[in-house]
């Protein structure tokens, strides 16, 4: 049994993007956190911090998760997917990434990294989606810029793009 | 917000959680899919000494499928019951509701038993259970016993469990070709039921739950009903509930959504 005390930072190794990290961590902190003071990982949002707005959404050992509900001790030895993962390289965006530019599925931004985890995770297991299978998707997020059909329409578009593309570039 | 600070056990088995409940009693929580525990945390509306993780118990992930009875193990995420082959043949009901409970990715983190555990009145969960007759596996360092679930949910948030004890398992009787219908109106698919309402066939009639409107869900068992019989059954069955007015809704429009919702699925599990 492995026993943290409350006033005691134990290590966290795990994988982030598929790179491996390590960080320090009390038990009461957030993996929110833990990935953006310590890890320096902030393209995770922190919003409503009750796992209601979808900001922080990640994946872990590839299911999705609301980071604000995660604490940092849980991650040790798992597998953890951030917004820093999709692009695939510092000046290139995802096929994701760009059909929300395309289509302006974002304005300000702070809701898109949680978006764009959950459409990532959900578009590789659903090559064809349907609107309505996006748009039940889309109710584990809160946007207040775009009103949700940009987000839609890039969606439904890189899906076909990704389908397109399978075997190639994933985005 | 942060949650206040907490010592942090891995369990890496059933027993060491049960030892430690036993030590710690009603200052430990067990933490498994987090999905309410962690913003109740996160909000400071519980404060507890102790988190007990039962995450990597490899022996509460299961699903047994036996003599008439599926059963649910304290590990096993919402989306894993959602995926599993045998649910909409053995379990329609949940199938119906599971879509209902929470969001794509909240499912994928927040386990069955989890929800039963936090006994929120609207949620679907508890609510299922309720509806088949299903049952609540509790266990302690010194004892197992099973609860209905109508004797494990005592109130808004509250339950039979013990200080000492955790949700093992919770089972679902099987309803071999019976029917079954539900139907649920919240804000958005996911969200908080204003009022859930669950429909299952039985040997003499129906029986009809309801969520979000009492302070633990609530059955009736009815014989084939229909016109005015029924329409005065679920007026009393609405009345009966002792519905609120609150932020999301009147008292009186979950008493017409029981009255409504509650006739139509009646009907749909008679017809």
């Amino acid at each position: 049994m492995s026993r943290l005390a409350s006033d005691r930072r134990a290590p966290v190794r795990f994988t982030l993007n598929g790179a491996s990290a390590e960080g320090e961590a009390e038990p009461r902190l957030l993996l929110t956190d833990f990935l953006r003071h310590q890890i320096g990982a902030t393209g995770t949002h922190v919003g409503c911090e009750h796992g209601v707005c979808g900001a922080c959404t990640i994946t872990i050992d590839g299911h999705l998760a609301r980071a604000c509900l995660t604490l940092a001790v849980q991650i040790e030895g798992c597998a953890v997917r951030t917004v820093e993962g999709l692009a695939p390289a510092p000046d290139r965006l995802g096929t994701l990434q760009s059909a929300f530019r395309r289509h302006h599925a974002l304005q300000c931004g702070f809701c898109t990294a949680g978006i764009l985890m959950s459409l990532d995770h959900f578009l590789r297991e659903h090559p064809a989606p349907g609107e309505s299978e996006i748009r039940d998707l889309l109710s584990g997020h809160l946007c207040r810029c775009t009103g949700y059909t940009p987000i839609v329409r890039a969606a439904l578009e890189a899906a076909v793009e990704l389908a397109r593309n399978a075997g190639g570039e994933k985005g | 917000m942060k949650p206040a600070a907490f010592d942090y056990v891995r369990a890496e088995s059933l027993d060491e959680a049960l030892g430690v409940l036993a030590a710690e009693g009603g200052d430990a929580r067990i933490l498994a899919g987090g999905q309410s525990l962690m913003a109740m945390l996160n909000m400071r509306l519980a404060k507890p000494e102790v988190l007990i993780d039962i995450m990597r118990l490899a022996e509460l992930d299961r699903i047994e499928d036996e003599s008439g009875t599926v059963t649910v193990g304290a590990g096993v995420r919402q989306a894993t019951l959602m995926a599993w082959p045998g649910l909409g043949a053995k379990l329609p009901l949940a199938a119906l509701a599971l879509p209902w409970t929470g969001h794509v990715q909240t499912r994928s983190k927040g386990t069955v038993c989890g929800s039963i555990a936090h006994a929120d009145p609207s949620a679907e969960m508890p609510l299922v259970l309720l509806a088949l007759g299903g049952s609540v596996h509790l266990r302690s360092a010194k004892r197992r016993r099973r609860l209905a679930a109508g004797d494990f949910l005592t109130g808004m948030m509250a339950t039979a469990r013990a200080d000492d004890e955790l949700i093992e398992a919770v089972s679902f009787p099987v309803v071999a070709g019976g029917r079954c219908a539900f139907r649920e109106v919240a804000r958005r698919q996911g969200d908080f039921a204003i009022v859930a309402c669950a429909a299952v066939g039985t040997r003499t009639g129906v029986r009809l739950a309801v969520g979000g409107v009492a302070d633990v869900p609530v059955a009736r068992d009815w014989p084939r009903l229909d016109g005015s019989a029924l329409d005065d059954a679920l007026n009393a069955f609405a009345y009966e509930l002792d519905a609120r007015d609150d932020l999301h809704a009147t008292a009186r429009y979950r008493r017409d959504l029981v009255r409504l919702i509650g006739r139509d699925l009646v009907r749909e599990v008679l017809s």
